[in-house]
């Protein structure tokens, strides 16, 4: 069974819709025993970072997501939770990611709205994907390249389109909403 | 390189697909869910649902138009037409819609476009807007584009960006149904006023039609309907033909 963290972030739904249309059964819960015993874990999420870490943490959602051992995937506004810190509303995360998450430059429209393509993919998240793939993005902050980088994107700034450390992996964009490379890219995931 | 977005738009009466012709004249023409399919296989870029009844009573009917619509396509999709409170945003963001788009009471109220950026984010807020020249000035128009308001067209859509709206799509009510193009002047004046992405619509009539709107100006998508609908122009083919003009879409 795949687990879908249940939080106060939107979007969550649109994740499990998408399971579904592939064929794997998904439950969206809170409940800290059901995560803990997933196959794997989904962390979506599109909203506010420091109102979205206060739920969580208010619920203690914090310390189970980041004592997983199964591979958990951090989508949007999830993978930005699980870096060292965001600036939005001056947010601490979790500490998996060695990253920190910044405000896009004026220097280009924001949000960072549609199809972008990687300058940047490594395996096995990306496995059958090509950098001239493109996947669906809506975001105001991104999170910065660092050592646990396994995909960049370039808009305006080169940032992390997606994330991995041990078995944490992050995406910015939405796999839920990236047609057929969206697909592959979950079916990747779900395949680990 | 973040690439220019097509974007179909089905307008919605009672559950089924129509396309007014200047806003009038409706024509009917099929199953909301069965066209955004193909248009998803043809390779639009997300897709707007414009419900143009809205009464209360209809609602409900949307919102499960809304949860069916979410449950088939795998792109992202704006639900508007009578919007007027955080809690229809609500209704429609759970049943499965990415972002919503207000007009009228985005005018008439426009805290609610804070209220909307505050509860789910600015990326879920699209305001649209319906834009007339009128002698020399566009002004913007609610009700369907019945009424006219004190409003200057830029003016406006600063504003609406100051209050969090994240995307402005701006219609041009003399270009709308015409079909001999986007509105190029107004959609670049408002584009340079604002720093969120801009949906341009009205006036799509052929493949160079997009090609002139994503050169001469710097709208990030291009929205039509009739033209989509009828199979004038396949989807597929006016993105072949966008790239061959070296315009960056999306062909994956």
């Amino acid at each position: 069974m795949i687990a879908i963290v249940k939080y106060n972030a939107g979007n969550i739904k649109s994740v499990q819709n998408s399971l579904n249309r592939m064929g794997y059964a998904s439950v969206v819960t809170d409940d800290p025993q059901t995560l803990m015993e997933a196959e794997k874990v989904i962390f979506p999420g599109v909203g506010e970072a420091s109102s979205a870490m206060r739920y969580l943490q208010e619920r203690g959602l914090d310390e189970v997501i980041i004592n997983l051992k199964q591979p958990v995937l951090g989508i949007c506004l999830g993978m930005q939770l699980m870096c060292k810190q965001s600036e939005e509303g001056d947010t601490k995360g979790f500490g998996i990611f060695n990253s920190v998450v910044k405000r896009f430059p004026t220097t280009v429209r924001v949000p960072h709205m549609g199809w972008n393509d990687f300058t940047e993919i490594r395996d096995p998240l990306f496995r059958n994907v090509e950098r001239s793939d493109n996947t669906y993005f809506v975001h105001g902050y991104y999170a910065e390249i660092c050592d646990d980088t396994v995909a960049v994107c370039n808009y305006g700034v080169e940032f992390s389109a997606a994330l991995q450390k041990n078995n944490f992996y992050g995406v910015q964009f939405h796999p839920e909403k990236s047609a057929t490379v969206g697909n592959e890219i979950l079916k990747n995931f779900l395949e680990l | 390189m973040l690439k220019r977005r097509i974007i179909p738009c089905l307008d919605i009466k009672n559950g089924r697909t129509v396309k007014g012709i200047n806003f009038l004249n409706i024509r009917d023409a099929g199953d909301p869910v069965e066209l955004a399919k193909r248009y998803v296989e043809e390779g639009a870029d997300e897709l707007v649902f414009l419900d143009i009844t809205a009464t209360e009573e209809k609602r409900d009917t949307l919102v499960e138009l809304v949860e069916r619509i979410a449950s088939k396509i795998n792109i992202p999709f704006t639900v508007g037409g009578g919007i007027n409170s955080v809690n229809d945003v609500a209704r429609m963001l759970n049943a499965g819609a990415d972002k919503v788009s207000i007009n009228s009471s985005a005018v008439q109220s426009p805290e609610l476009i804070t209220e909307i950026a505050n509860r789910f984010g600015s990326q879920s807020v699209v305001v649209a807007i319906d834009t007339k020249k009128t002698n020399t000035e566009w002004k913007v128009f609610v009700r369907g584009g019945k009424t006219e308001t004190a409003l200057t067209t830029v003016e406006w859509a600063k504003k609406a960006v100051a209050l969090g709206a994240g995307e402005i799509l701006l219609t041009s009510m003399n270009n709308d149904g015409t079909k001999e193009g986007f509105a190029l002047e107004i959609t670049e004046e408002v584009s340079k006023a604002v720093n969120v992405p801009i949906i341009a619509s009205g006036g799509a009539g052929s493949k160079e039609d997009f090609k002139s709107l994503f050169t001469k100006t710097t709208a990030t998508g291009g929205l039509a309907a009739s033209i989509f609908h009828y199979g004038e122009i396949p989807i597929s083919k006016l993105k072949e033909y966008l790239r061959t003009n070296k315009i960056p879409v999306r062909c994956n």
